[in-house]
């Protein structure tokens, strides 16, 4: 790791730089909020935004995204075959990312990126892009990433991380594809003697100004049937409209659909986000449901993020505390709330019964 | 700090409850979150000391009702009663379970106007009389409540529920004079393409996650044309042309039924101004049929009935 000092001159200037060797996504304003996209020509880098509305997640993996591409016209050469849709995977630099997305992507990863199965979309997407993240000095009050395994300059899935400072910023370069970002940017003044003590300090500050919570301590400790036949999920689901909004909101969440789309003589296959909230996305073709009802999917959700990942992947929650789904539900579903209750819940003895 | 009005629904729910006058109540329990707060449905007497009311109650809780079985009583503000009488009018709840505990209204808090008024995170807020007391980055601000009104309620003037069993309070004065369509004739006063534009414009961003439909009482189709398979009608990418086709015909499925309560806009996670494609068909509906959704009860909406003397005879 090194230690840089940049001025936000230098920043500017570096952006620029960078737009020669890599495309550029950074947050974008749009209505009252910011979402990632990438950063227009002449645009300077706006980092006001405390965070984006949508995570960072959509420039990995977007919205909806083409896989495959398919022709039926027979003048074709290569007609009805699915080819490879046409994909740029040339280097990325992704600017002014929050550590709780960033280190989203390492929550993802073991999903898209494992032994048995690589998402070549997803893994190709990633691979080619460096990250540059912006720590939080003034997290907001549903931030709480430090209880969820991260923290406001946490590192975790960052190539570069830049803390403001003074006039300037200290760039913590991570990674050498931090390095070779930052060569390109053309950023090489080390920071003076000192911004060591001074990002302790700062982060130590940030720490401590994260006031919300969640609790899972107990949580790896009990059963998934104890927890699955908890008495509260109905009560807890109650208000759930089953929208999408918390599930598309949020950095980790992965789930797909896959559509086949065509328009004359030309197709597309593409996957798009879906979400375990939605009836259908269980519905089988046979009609039958398992996820029947309200409840069932809401405990879906909590138990995936808070209790099946954990057991599956070594530890942790999947989730990285960025508070979107706390703030952007609306009738106010509070995974901080339901983590209590699956955290405190103790089954009556069943040799009782 | 629980105002009358709390203690009153509280009184009426916990005797509702413990005389099984219904089998549960629907209301609404404090918020995790600033501005907001949960709906819940509570079965005990005891749990009705958790019920609150205050001008962060703004979801529709007439969307709770379709395919309940049970005797339920609901805390129901004057938008909230309308679309129970649109229930009642379209079968999707039976009077006779229903116990209706009218709640005056003077209006809520949209917490995208508080976050914009604070100039970022609101960490704390509550209501004094006419004021929201907001926390922010820059510290308390005290924000006239009109001020920071949803714009649905800033021209409501069915403030008090047009149908209830009991009221939970004194009724509140109703808004006079109000001009409930500046925004509609806005749209209506603009050249064919600078108003696709503008349609264009409220579109852009939408996530298509259903959030606007999910909270609106009159969408409880058992599946929704944009989720039927058999056929698909309608694409399911952020393709343009299937957004616009949600956004559209689902404003068309709202006609006659719409009573802007405002849920619809109030859920959306990216801000897209939904109401814009309903209040058309409201203002609409008001001139050529002068119709009001949900204040008539047992009448069938416009669109939904035939007369022998309609004026045109397309269908004779
Ligand atoms: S928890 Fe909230 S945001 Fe998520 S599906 Fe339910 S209502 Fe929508
Ligand atoms: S579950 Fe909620 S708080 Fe956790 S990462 Fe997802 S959106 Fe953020
Ligand atoms: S308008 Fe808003 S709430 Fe409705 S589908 Fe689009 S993003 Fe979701
Ligand atoms: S369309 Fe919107 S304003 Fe109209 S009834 Fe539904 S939720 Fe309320």
């Amino acid at each position: 790791m090194r230690l840089l000092q940049l001025s936000h001159s230098d920043l500017t200037r570096g952006v620029e730089a960078l737009r020669k060797a890599f495309r550029v996504e950074a947050p974008l304003p749009e209505r009252d909020h910011f979402v990632f996209g990438p950063l227009p020509a002449g645009a300077a880098l706006d980092l006001s935004a405390a965070n984006t509305r949508l995570s960072a997640k959509s420039v990995i993996y977007p919205a909806s995204e083409k896989m495959l591409r398919v022709s039926l016209d027979p003048a074709k050469e290569d007609h009805h075959v699915y080819r490879e849709a046409d994909k740029d995977y040339s280097p990325r630099a992704v600017l002014g990312i929050r550590p709780c997305d960033a280190r989203a992507f390492t929550l993802v990863k073991p999903n898209f990126d494992n032994r048995e199965y690589r998402d070549p979309y997803w893994v190709r997407s990633y691979e080619c892009s460096t990250f540059v993240g912006l720590a939080c000095k003034s997290p907001c009050s549903t931030c709480f990433c430090t209880s969820a395994g991260g923290g406001p300059f946490d590192t975790a899935g960052l190539d570069v991380l830049l803390a403001e400072s003074g006039e300037g910023f200290i760039a913590q370069v991570l990674t050498e594809k931090g390095e070779a970002l930052a060569a390109a940017a053309g950023w090489s003044a080390a920071a003076p003697e000192g911004a060591e003590a001074a990002l302790s300090a700062m982060k130590a500050e940030a720490d401590a100004r994260i006031v919300s919570r969640i609790e899972t301590e107990k949580i790896p400790g009990k059963t998934i049937l104890s927890l699955f036949d908890a008495p509260f999920w109905d009560d807890a689901a109650f208000a759930c409209i089953n929208c999408g909004a918390c599930t598309y909101l949020c950095p980790t969440c992965w789930c797909f659909d896959i559509q086949d789309e065509a328009h004359e003589n030309e197709g597309v296959r593409m996957r798009n986000w879906d979400s375990c909230m939605f009836p259908l996305f269980t519905l089988h073709g046979s009609g039958h449901n398992p996820r029947p009802n309200k409840t069932a999917r809401v405990r879906q959700r909590f138990m995936h993020k808070l209790k099946y990942y954990g057991d599956k992947y070594g530890g942790g929650i999947h989730c990285t505390g960025c508070g979107r789904c706390v703030t952007h539900c609306p009738v106010n579903i509070d995974i901080r709330r339901i983590a209590s209750l699956m955290n405190g819940y103790e089954p009556d003895n069943a040799c009782a019964l | 700090m629980t105002t009358q009005l709390t203690e009153n629904i509280r009184k009426i729910a916990a005797r509702l409850l413990s005389e099984k006058t219904v089998d549960a109540v629907i209301g609404f329990r404090e918020g995790s979150v600033p501005l907001m707060a949960e709906p819940v449905i509570i079965r005990d007497p005891k749990d009705a000391e958790g019920l609150v009311f205050d001008s962060f109650c703004g979801v529709n809780l007439a969307n709770y009702l379709p395919g309940r079985k049970e005797r339920i009583g609901i805390a129901a503000k004057g938008c909230d009663s309308r679309n129970i009488v649109t229930h009642l009018v379209e079968n999707q709840a039976k009077r006779e379970n229903l116990f209706i505990i009218g709640v005056p209204c003077t209006g809520m808090a949209d917490r995208r106007k508080v976050r914009k008024a604070l100039g970022g995170d609101v960490s704390s807020a509550r209501e004094e009389g006419d004021e929201i007391v907001a926390a922010g980055p820059a510290g308390e601000v005290r924000l006239a409540k009109k001020e920071v009104l949803q714009d649905n309620c800033k021209t409501c003037t069915h403030r008090n529920p047009v149908i209830s069993d009991e009221m939970a309070g004194e009724p509140v004065p109703e808004q006079e004079g109000v001009d409930r369509y500046a925004d509609v004739r806005a749209v209506e006063a603009l050249e064919n393409e600078a108003r696709w534009k503008h349609f264009e414009e409220i579109m852009s961003g939408c996530i298509r996650c259903y959030a606007c439909r999910n909270a609106c009482p009159l969408c409880y189709c058992p599946t929704c044309f944009v989720d039927d398979s058999k056929p698909q009608w309608v694409g399911k990418s952020l393709d343009k042309t299937d957004t616009r086709t949600f956004h559209f015909l689902r404003a068309f499925h709202c006609a006659g039924r719409c009573t802007d309560c405002g849920a619809c806009e109030r859920a959306c996670p990216v801000g897209i101004p939904v109401r814009q494609f309903t209040k058309k068909l409201l203002k609409d509906c008001e001139e050529l049929y002068g119709w009001e959704a949900g204040v008539l009860p047992g009448v069938r909406p416009p669109l939904d009935v035939f007369k022998l003397d309609d004026p045109q005879d397309f269908i004779r």
